[in-house]
């Protein structure tokens, strides 16, 4: 299930602008990933370099759908300010709704997320939300109008993978029909292989990629596992077991002790 | 007149949001814009007056996860 809101996307990877060395080497990056989603932000612009003009042709140019942000926005007001100069800028219905609570761990406000959704979905945004693998915020989250979860792995630049894998797979089987993506925390390629596995349908990741060494080759280390793991959940993977199970056959086994 | 624009001080000649815009080199600039914390479309720029002390953001597109 790749539908979200209405479009379909190629693959399962969203993948952040943030944090690249240089412009060149975050193209390079997206064209390695085959991203079918680009994550972008707004911030104050200056009157006399416009740099925010230069980036803005670059992403253009990378021709792939645009999740603009509210990242830094910790009140319900700011977050929906920013959400609303974010559609105009990049014409544009969906938001990545960030409404942070917690400065250590970046945590969102749940409360406030559900308040923003609601005010934004009835403006007529299309809300991803930054959420936990809480099932009843999730819950609140479908009823304030969004068809997309989002709930984090770990903490948003941690790479610590994903934290709470009961919460996350309850989350999955708790909605099934829901398109599901991981957010954030995941550091290396075998984590996002393993959150498609779970089910989920996307995962969308920056830090990973863009503070790798080389990090064209990493965005290509994470396509490559997000495909594995979305070939291996639609393969239906084995049940796991506590204990042995010959795989060799036994039956005309010689007798030669 | 004096108000913020991101955050500095600046003097102004401008009275109205899209006159300030084009004198402070945002002319055809893809941007979104607020006024004391509410966002103004850009079809109201030529109708959001300018007075004394505002707070006036100007924000672009920029690098984000």
């Amino acid at each position: 299930m790749l539908d979200f809101y209405g479009t379909t996307l190629a693959n399962g990877f969203m993948l952040g602008t943030a944090q690249y060395p240089s412009p060149a080497i975050l193209a390079d990056a997206f064209r390695r990933s085959g991203a079918s989603v680009a994550t972008v932000s707004l911030r104050r612009e200056s009157g006399q370099d416009r740099a925010g003009q230069d980036f803005w042709q670059m992403i253009r140019a990378l021709d792939v759908h645009i999740l603009p942000n509210t990242a830094g926005c910790h009140s319900v007001k700011e977050a929906v300010t920013t959400a609303h100069m974010a559609r105009e800028v990049f014409d544009t219905k969906w938001i990545k709704l960030e409404v942070i609570g917690e400065e250590d761990t970046l945590q969102p406000d749940v409360f406030g997320l559900v308040e923003a959704t609601r005010i934004l979905t009835e403006d007529g945004f299309q809300v991803f939300p930054y959420t936990t693998e809480d099932l009843v915020v999730a819950d609140r989250l479908l009823h304030a109008g969004c068809e997309v979860l989002m709930p984090w792995g770990a903490p948003i630049g941690s790479g610590l993978g994903l934290n709470n894998l009961f919460g996350l797979r309850a989350m999955r089987a708790h909605f099934p029909d829901v398109p599901l993506v991981i957010d954030a925390g995941l550091g290396l390629p075998s984590q996002a292989a393993q959150a498609m596995e779970l089910g989920f349908d996307a995962v969308l990741l920056n830090t990973a990629v863009a503070k790798a060494g080389d990090p064209a080759a990493m965005a290509e280390a994470f396509a490559t596992a997000i495909r594995a793991g979305q070939l291996a959940a639609a393969a239906d993977p084995m049940e796991p077991r506590d204990m042995a199970a010959p795989s060799t056959p036994v039956i005309g086994k010689a007798f030669l002790s | 007149m004096k108000l913020q624009l991101n955050g500095a001080m600046i003097e102004t000649q401008a009275v109205m949001l899209d006159g300030l815009l084009q004198e402070q080199g945002f002319t055809g600039a893809k941007i979104a814009t607020a006024v004391n914390g509410e966002f103004v479309p850009a079809a109201l720029r030529a109708a959001q007056s300018l007075n004394d002390g505002d707070r006036i953001e100007v924000l672009a597109p920029m690098q984000g996860g």
